[in-house]
């Protein structure tokens, strides 16, 4: 696979030559390839939400350096402004930055910044709203008349709308219930696959990220202790417990089993996997 | 540019002495050093006033960078009062130069000179202060020290509580800002270039969220204290109780012995 974005040993360090001097990023070597669905798991402190913020030039490496389609990002002023269309990053709880009067004009902002004539913006703003599942009425009213949910998905359409390549989102589903938990990862979901574009999602629930993304890169202490397929990271179940990061309550059952001498593969986290890991062990095979 | 990196409140966390003294102490004493300063006329004064300050520093750790750093914004403010008194003190001797309308006499580089130690050592006292107590022990031992003043009618707790609400929220406000900057910086917004009016601008996309959301925590906080009884000052008692040691009461005679000594010697020609 062909790497999209990559960082070479990153790091960054807050406040530095203050007595609140703090390393946030030490040495990180990241890579996300295009078109994968990657997931940034780590706790609160743990510098995953600097990292993500180095990825569009939003924040400048102390030392170290990021590549974007194997050019540095920092190489000049208009490179790292063109980065941020081409990197959307959605914050968390991305609907405290609403400002404009309608829908319509807040989705139109990024767009409105990167210079495209009104037709074409016209046509984004359309899509982007569509993705997230806004209805063609929601576009007159003013923003801050909408419930929660709402906002949110007109401050992610705000960041679709400049059809970013690669698609960051922080906790992108905090704070929802689960109809809208779903329907939010769905709408991302088909963004990735309509614009064949690289998706990046920063959670703490191992549950939702285990579902949704193809590769789990782990952030603890502002390094990356380890990467892989959710199996594959789910297999650290104790070094996650330890960095406070649960495992799914399915892979803990598991893992649990595992020291209480059973012989049972422990990187499970669906059912179906479970099923399987169950037959397997009763000598049944799988099915 | 990150706004996390200005020092607001300016406290650095210690464990000195300076550090432990009651707030009201150190608030007393950076007034009798004041007072002191001002009665200073002599170089012997000064330099006494100068060791006294040394020491202080010396002892609160703070280092003479951060306050070196800190005055650079009055640096203007110095260099100018100290020019105006270079130039406009009238001298009894004969001038030591002179050309145009400026004269300069002897006693006008004294006066200068003694104006830009006066000033620098009064912000240096001042800031010895702030870095030394936290800006809620601050406002703790400034309530403390105004309450005879209720007796008139001076609604000195609700002062005091809003300016702890105040400074309380400053590195909130400010994590906000940074925030919502760097959300719409996401989306292309350009915050540093273009002229005057382009800037002002730029700013409506920071300054809307950032009065939304500035009213809604206020709105939340209210619930909050409303939630929690919060009727006001009258009889609430405190969770941090202000207590004065014996190294306040030193710390106390030091100062008010300065401040006579000061005047005592000033009072000699000294």
């Amino acid at each position: 696979m062909e790497p999209i974005i990559q960082t070479e040993r990153l790091s960054h360090i807050y406040s530095a030559g203050t007595p609140f001097e703090h390393g946030a990023l030490v040495d990180v070597d990241f890579t996300a390839y295009r078109g994968e669905y990657l997931g940034i798991i780590g706790h609160t402190g743990s510098g995953k939400s600097t990292l993500i913020q180095h990825l569009n030039g939003l924040l400048k490496p102390t030392s170290g350096k990021v590549l974007f389609e194997g050019k540095d990002i920092w190489e000049t002023k208009e490179r790292t402004r063109q980065i941020r269309f081409q990197v959307g990053l959605v914050f968390q709880y991305p609907e405290y930055q609403l400002f404009e009067e309608t829908v319509y004009k807040d989705i139109a902002f990024g767009p409105g910044n990167m210079g495209l004539d009104p037709a074409e913006i016209d046509r984004r703003v359309r899509q982007a709203a569509q993705f997230v599942g806004l209805k063609e009425e929601t576009l007159a009213k003013s923003p801050f008349e909408l419930s929660g949910g709402q906002k949110r998905r007109v401050a992610i359409a705000g960041v679709i709308a400049m059809e970013p390549s690669v698609l960051i989102l922080d906790e992108p589903t905090a704070g929802l219930d689960p109809v809208g938990v779903e329907s939010i990862l769905g709408n991302i979901h088909d963004y990735h696959v309509a614009k064949n574009a690289t998706i990046i999602i920063v959670s703490h629930s191992m549950e939702e990220m285990a579902r949704t993304v193809d590769r789990i890169v782990v952030v603890n202490d502002g390094k990356i202790p380890f990467s892989g397929t959710p199996r594959e990271v789910f297999a650290h179940g104790d070094q996650l417990e330890q960095m406070g990061l649960g495992v799914p309550a399915m892979t803990r059952v598991f893992h649990r089993l595992k020291s209480l001498g059973v012989d049972i593969d422990p990187s499970v986290y669906t059912i179906e996997q479970a099923r399987d890991a169950i037959l397997t062990k009763l000598g049944k095979g799988a099915v | 540019m990150a706004l996390k990196d200005i020092t607001l409140g300016q406290y650095f966390p210690g464990k000195t002495i300076i550090h432990r003294l009651d707030p009201r102490t150190k608030l007393l004493g950076t007034v009798a050093y004041i007072v002191a300063l001002f009665l200073a006329s002599h170089v012997v004064t000064y330099a006494i006033l100068l060791v006294v300050l040394a020491v202080l520093i010396a002892i609160s750790k703070v280092g003479l960078q951060s306050i070196l750093r800190g005055m650079r914004p009055v640096l203007i403010i110095i260099a100018i009062t100290a020019v105006l008194n270079l130039f406009y003190t009238p001298g009894e001797g004969e001038p030591l130069a002179s050309f145009w309308v400026f004269t300069i006499y002897a006693e006008g580089i004294w006066a200068a000179v003694f104006m830009i130690l006066r000033i620098a050592m009064l912000i240096t006292c001042t800031f010895l202060l702030t870095y030394t107590t936290s800006p809620i022990m601050l406002t703790d031992g400034l309530e403390k020290l105004l309450s005879p003043l209720k007796a008139v009618h001076v609604p000195i707790h609700e002062l005091a509580m809003m300016m702890s609400i105040a400074l309380r929220f400053i590195p909130t406000l400010i994590e906000e800002t940074d925030k919502i900057m760097s959300a719409q910086k996401a989306r292309g917004a350009d915050f540093d270039s273009g002229n005057l009016i382009q800037k002002a601008k730029a700013l409506v996309p920071l300054l809307v969220p950032l009065f939304i959301s500035a009213f809604r925590r206020a709105d939340e906080l209210a619930v909050a204290m409303e939630c929690r009884c919060y009727h006001g000052g009258a009889g609430r008692t405190r969770l941090r109780q202000l207590r004065l040691g014996g190294i306040d009461v030193a710390a106390l005679l030091l100062s008010v012995g300065l401040c006579v000594g000061i005047g005592v010697l000033g009072h000699y020609g000294w």
